[in-house]
């Protein structure tokens, strides 16, 4: 089973690559996008094991290692 | 009084630092991160660099390299621990200093000397120094970009313009409340984005990191047994 992790900035702090991409974008045409934040995406993949036993594993390796709660979020998601 | 000089895959400022104390009459040993013990070291300086290719994040992967447990405890007894721009970065990863360091605000890699007023004098990197002393060092980072996460902090430099005036002009890399160095509460464990080690000699343009590199070994003996 893979579960993909979506690593987010915490809201609060500044995604200086993200503002220059929404300018980009504006000059582009689209004026209407009000935000572009950039994340990062880390697959995980644990073969033979269930969802609960891959959330939970997961979810420990974001709290060691995987995202850094002063500035950062994460979502886990189930692949299959 | 022997000074353990931690270097990792990647790091690069390890013969500069161990220069640089050695300059100053220190005794250096460099000490893989695979070591697990620091038998016989008095302090360790986590030099600069890119340890573990900077993965993940800046210092996300060397905090779990063996010789950090060993680091981590020689923290815990109180004995001086110092970690220089990517060093800086893996303190904050492991916990041993709050907050952590992200982009550059202009997302530039930034190469040149700055300066830095002193804030306070109560740590390993500072204590050698005068409270609102201007010291010029060069800074070389691209992930200087210090933030507080909104944990409590004691701040050891600001950088400043030449005069020691806080402005956003004189902050390079847009560092909240413009913070070059921090320390934990007991003031032995420090990190700073700037490298002290780059400003010891006339040639380099400034000799101003003597002062933070003296504060340092002073404290080595400092230590209570």
């Amino acid at each position: 089973m893979r579960a993909l992790v979506t690593i987010t900035r915490r809201p609060e702090i500044a995604d200086p690559e993200g503002a220059t991409i929404q300018r980009a974008l504006v000059d582009l045409g689209y004026g209407d996008v009000d935000g572009v934040r950039v994340n990062r995406t880390i697959e995980v993949s644990l073969p033979g094991r269930d969802q609960e036993y891959v959330l939970s594993a997961v979810r420990a390796m974001c709290e060691k290692m995987l995202a850094n709660p002063v500035m950062e979020n994460y979502e886990i998601e189930i692949l299959g | 009084m022997s000074i353990g000089i931690i270097t990792f895959p990647g790091t690069n400022c390890e013969r500069d630092v161990a220069y640089a104390f050695e300059a100053l009459g220190a005794d250096t040993e460099q000490v893989w991160h695979r070591e697990t013990s620091l038998d016989g070291i008095d302090g360790v300086v986590l030099p600069g660099g890119f340890a573990h290719g900077d993965y993940l994040r800046t210092g996300a992967i060397a905090r779990f390299s063996p010789v950090m447990a060993a680091v981590e405890k020689l923290a815990a007894e109180g004995r001086p621990v110092l970690g220089i721009c990517n060093g800086f970065q893996v303190l904050c990863e492991a916990g041993l200093l709050p907050g952590g360091l992200i982009a550059n605000r202009d997302l530039r890699f930034i190469c040149r000397p700055v300066h830095v007023r002193v804030q306070s004098p109560d740590s390993i990197l500072t204590r050698a120094a005068r409270p609102g002393q201007v010291l010029t060092i060069p800074l070389n980072s691209y992930e200087g970009n210090y933030i507080t996460g909104g944990d409590a902090v004691r701040v050891m430099l600001r950088y400043t313009d030449a005069a020691g005036t806080l402005s956003d002009a004189a902050n390079p890399n847009g560092s909240e409340g413009a913070i070059a160095a921090v320390a934990n509460t007991a003031g032995n464990v420090a990190g700073l984005m700037p490298h002290p080690e780059r400003a010891i000699e006339d040639f380099m343009g400034s000799t101003d990191g003597r002062i933070l590199l003296e504060s340092f070994v002073a404290s080595l003996e400092a230590v209570p047994a």
